[in-house]
């Protein structure tokens, strides 16, 4: 937590400096707590990425290779010829401003190279000088500077300092998309050692066991064993997890920090009781234990290397289809890569509901149906039970998270589900939901402790619109299908909006899902009376 | 600092124009030999660069998707600006290109620090300022075809009639003259004056506005102030559509700066910002369908890599498999 | 992907555009050079105005004589050029000269696609040919 209070974090200039923003310099020692720790030699190691070495941002010396510049250019220069988006998006920006005051981390921190278009300025200065005509002629006129180490250093703590939350990219009149850059400048510092360890530790604990947090198979297959010996002692409800079944119909992929912690772990359960209650014949996987990908942000081809066990497994398990859980980012690459990196999938068949007989056709080719579009169909269909007011203790809202957001467009399906199974439910602000949503400011490898004040910093649009809900409507439950949202949101939450907790949306549905044989409920899954204490008070 | 020097990069270009009059030579050459020159060096540098882009492969589809998915048959999909096909696309492109829709959605973002709020204001003046500049630059440019082509097309004339529709001053000030100027204006006080604009603004965004100015107030002047005979301008200017190189007789110092610095916007146009018009047009979040899902998109170069395989994973848990009473591939 | 097809049928719209006037003229019979005009025929020989001004700036001075006729009644012009007194008048003083509107006034107005609204008021005069 920042040594700040809210009321001082506050306090923001959005007016920027004097000086201009091409002389680079970045003091790294002064801001602790708005950058990550670089990445660990063991991890880089085992990834076999570039040069991997004992550094710290804040040494003078960042022990790049001899020829850094050179491989920096010519990785440039092979991305130019690979990627259309780098091309146009290096070339067409007219600097008009309107991404500007988008970004959450320059609405919370003032820093002026946090405004979207100079995020992207500070690739495209070295892409003036190295491969423009008028950038080698005019020089810093022409907007061009060279790639001095300083620059680097810049390219670290700004590149480090975005989401890939895609918001600006809404608002620019050419759709340039900062993630995409972003993910192209973290490519090419990759190319020379420069990372950080939230995205190299994940990235190789996903590929050696098959999640980013490492769990190994015995250990996935006890926790999740425990989370159901709990909620049998809870709520006497039994449910049966199946890992790892051949000839399943569905296989079942999740963020792994749904099955490690809390409050993720409430909405797992939920997603068991649902397919327990349905009688879906599904299998989770102790090898594709993550649908996460932090290769996201790392590099493409990383992300293709982490996403390969997903189709894998699902041909090795002979399954017909796939469904995903509520993840982020993991949808961004399961709807917006997977299917190129590792498709076709001919081994796979259409989608179709076995409860309900719908078919998806917007899944007809990836043959991976969003967990809210399977549940909101069982719904529509009425062929769930659901008692809405054993979440009248929650008022809730909903959190849209970035990628399902502005790289899927899964709007209506969450608040369909919230809405039929919680009798209380509010918006926040229009500007700030839907595509013009906040981010929770932990995403793309950012949501580490020694981050903090940067975190809590771009939290600020988000905490602010929870704060008004919370003030105008008595909003005590924020809801969200993001892994890493309910992993970041808890401290945001606690700092900028206290009183509101947070929870996954099949948290909810699980509450209110009647189950076959069920003895009567008095509390929720994480144990709690189903009515507020204060209520019962009042209640006469 | 960027906004002098480019004021007077603009300034010298025009003085450098108005030393064409001081002989047939340099009249000739500024007259008719540059804006020549210019117009091969913008068709044949638009075209290369438009390749250039289109050499690069679009690997990935990655549409920003600003609505509702098309999921479930019974959730209203927003198709124009979460497309699911070609015909939401191009809605959304013609939307796009025409009529700004993505800066339409702008936004202010007010910081109340002491009572601890964080507004988000609708602002509609870049959009505004940005459509009066792009549509009245379209007429003005069509509007100049009568010097072009002979005989005027009736549309022109039709054009003309509504652009001219206020019926103030002789010769008629057209509306989108003025437009233009206070558009520009706009678009450069606005540069000058916003905190943040002004400081990621860089020398070149300035050159770009006062060169269209310049183009813009030295047109003016000439068709309101300083009168040139257009007859003969438009008997030069066809001559050059049959290859003709002549610099029309009757005509002063406005003339060539207006048209030398249409020039330099020429040559400048493929190798600077400007290449925004046809970069609009290639740009991925915005041209491809969010249908990812439904339709498998192909990268050429999806390049051969393989993950850790199940076979991999399995023998290096071994030993904690059996222990857990996993079922095993491979005993 | 590179979905050439469609950029290039965009580049062919682009080049076509931005040449249009080329071919325009080249499909259209008449030919673009500047109207010949014809010369007075009452034996007059020299405009009110030098005919470099004439020509560029007619509509200013026939702008100023409208104002002064209409708003003071003075008529007399003196000639910037020659000192000469005029009477300020568009069907007196212009057309007896230039006397035919087609072959005068249109010729140039029509290659230039301008159509001034000097006649919604004053009657054109019927010409000498």
């Amino acid at each position: 937590m920042s040594e700040k209070s809210p009321q001082e974090l506050i306090q923001i200039d959005l007016n920027p400096p004097r000086k201009k923003w091409m002389d680079p310099s970045v003091d790294f020692e002064s801001r602790r707590g708005t950058w990550s720790y670089p990445g660990g030699v063991k991890s880089i190691e085992y990834m076999g990425f570039a040069n991997p070495r004992e550094w710290s941002p804040t040494d003078e010396d960042w022990k790049l290779p001899e020829n850094w510049q050179q491989i920096i250019h010519d990785g440039f220069k092979e991305r130019l010829g690979k990627y259309r988006s780098l091309r146009v998006f290096m070339e067409t920006c007219v600097r008009c401003g309107a991404c500007a005051d988008k970004c959450h981390f320059f609405i919370g921190s003032g820093d002026p190279k946090n405004m979207p278009v100079l995020r992207s300025e500070l690739l495209r200065s070295i892409y003036r000088n190295d491969f423009t005509l008028a950038g080698k002629i005019l020089g810093a006129f022409a907007g061009g500077r060279k790639l001095t180490l300083d620059v680097l250093k810049e390219w670290f703590y700004y590149f480090f300092q975005c989401t890939e939350c895609r918001r600006c990219s809404v608002y620019c009149p050419y759709g340039i998309d900062t993630a995409e850059v972003t993910m192209m400048a973290r490519e090419l510092m990759m190319l020379v050692g420069v990372n950080i360890n939230w995205i190299c530790e994940p990235v190789a604990n996903c590929h050696r066991t098959g999640n980013h947090l490492g769990i190994q198979p015995h250990t996935f297959k006890d926790n999740i064993e425990f989370l159901c010996e709990e909620l049998e002692d809870d709520l006497g409800i039994t449910v049966n997890p199946v890992i790892n079944k051949k000839g399943a119909e569905v296989l079942f992929i999740i963020p792994s920090a749904d099955y490690f912690a809390d409050p993720g772990t409430y909405t797992f359960i939920g997603y068991l009781m649902l397919f327990q209650q349905i009688g879906l014949d599904y299998t989770m996987s102790a090898y594709a234990s993550e649908g996460g990908n932090f290769g996201l942000f790392t590099s493409h081809d990383t992300i293709k290397k982490l996403n390969y066990k997903i189709y894998h497994e699902a041909k090795r398990l002979g399954v017909k289809w796939i469904i995903g859980g509520e993840c982020g980012h993991m949808w961004r690459v399961m709807h917006q890569y997977m299917d190129t990196m590792n498709g076709p999938t001919d081994f796979l068949e259409v989608p179709r509901s076995p409860i309900t007989g719908t078919v998806f056709e917007n899944a007809r080719s990836t043959k991976m149906v969003h967990i809210c579009e399977f549940t909101a169909d069982l719904i529509r269909n009425k062929k769930i039970k659901l008692d809405p007011s054993r979440n009248d203790k929650y008022r809730v809202t909903f959190h849209d998270s970035c990628n399902p957001s502005r790289a899927l467009g899964l709007f209506e399906e969450p608040r369909y589900i919230l809405k039929n199974v919680c009798n209380n439910f509010f918006e926040m602000p229009e500007n700030t939901i839907r595509e013009h949503t906040f981010c929770c400011a932990g995403g793309a490898g950012l949501g580490n402790d020694e981050n903090m004040e940067m975190r809590l910093r771009g939290g600020l649009p988000r905490g602010n619109a929870l704060k008004h809900v919370r003030d105008a409507h008595d909003v005590n439950l924020m809801s969200c299908i993001c892994a890493i949202d309910r992993a970041t949101l808890p401290p945001l939450a606690e700092y900028w909006a206290p009183g509101v907790e947070i929870s996954g949306v099949h948290e909810l549905v699980a509450n209110a899902l009647v189950m076959d044989g069920e003895t009567e409920r008095t509390k929720n899954l994480r144990g709690e009376s189903l009515k507020a204490e204060t209520e019962e008070t009042t209640d006469v | 600092m960027g906004a002098l020097v480019s004021l007077v990069a603009v300034a010298v270009l025009a003085l450098l124009a108005v030393t064409a009059v001081a002989s047939d030579n340099l009249r000739l050459v500024f007259g008719a030999v540059i804006p020549g020159v210019a117009f091969a060096v913008f068709l044949v540098g638009v075209v290369a660069r438009v390749t250039r882009w289109a050499r690069a492969p679009v690997p990935f589809r990655i549409p920003t998707t600003a609505g509702q998915q098309k999921s479930l048959p019974w959730i209203k999909n927003s198709e124009l600006d979460n497309p699911s096909g070609t015909l939401g696309v191009v809605g959304r492109m013609f939307l796009e290109v025409l009529f700004f829709r993505s800066l339409f959605r702008n936004t202010k973002v007010e910081l109340i620090t002491d009572k601890e709020k964080v507004n988000y204001i609708g602002t509609k003046y870049l959009w505004a300022a940005a459509m009066a500049f792009h549509w009245s630059m379209l007429i003005v440019v069509f509007r100049h075809f009568r010097f072009f082509v002979e005989p005027v097309p009736r549309v022109v004339e039709i054009i003309q009639s509504l652009d001219g529709f206020f019926q103030v001053g002789v010769p008629v000030i057209y509306a989108t003259s003025v437009l233009l100027i206070v558009s520009l204006g706009y678009l450069l006080l606005r540069r000058l004056a916003d905190a943040k604009v002004k400081y990621i603004s860089l020398p070149t965004d300035y050159f770009a506005l006062y060169l269209l100015l310049g183009i813009a107030i030295s047109g003016f002047l000439m068709r309101h102030l300083e009168k040139v005979d257009i007859v003969n301008v438009k008997a030069a200017i066809a001559g050059w559509a049959s290859f003709q190189l002549v610099a029309p007789e009757g005509v002063g110092a406005l003339y060539f700066i207006h048209v030398f610095l249409v020039s330099v916007l020429f040559v400048y146009f493929p190798f600077s910002k400007l290449l925004h018009a046809p970069g609009v047009f290639l740009s991925p979040t915005r041209n491809l369908a969010n249908n990812n899902r439904a339709k498998r998109h192909v990268n050429p170069w999806n390049p051969p890599i393989v993950g850790h395989t199940y076979a991999e994973w399995e023998e290096e848990f071994h030993d904690k498999l059996v222990a857990s009473g996993f079922v095993l591939d491979k005993e | 992907m590179y979905d050439a097809g469609k950029i290039i049928v965009g580049i062919v719209v682009f080049v076509v555009l931005a040449t249009s006037p080329l071919w325009f003229n080249a499909l259209t019979e008449a030919t673009p050079e500047a109207p010949k005009l014809t010369l007075p025929t009452n034996g007059s020989t020299e405009c009110v105005e030098a005919t470099g001004y004439m020509r560029a700036s007619h509509m200013d001075l026939l702008n100023q004589w409208r104002e002064q006729v209409v708003r003071t009644g003075q008529r007399d012009y003196v000639s910037s050029s020659s000192g000469k007194v005029f009477d300020m008048s568009l069907s007196r003083t212009c057309m007896d000269c230039h006397s035919n509107k087609a072959d005068f006034c249109d010729a140039c107005h029509t290659y230039m696609a301008v159509s001034p609204y000097c006649w919604d008021c004053h009657v054109e005069p019927k010409g000498a040919n």
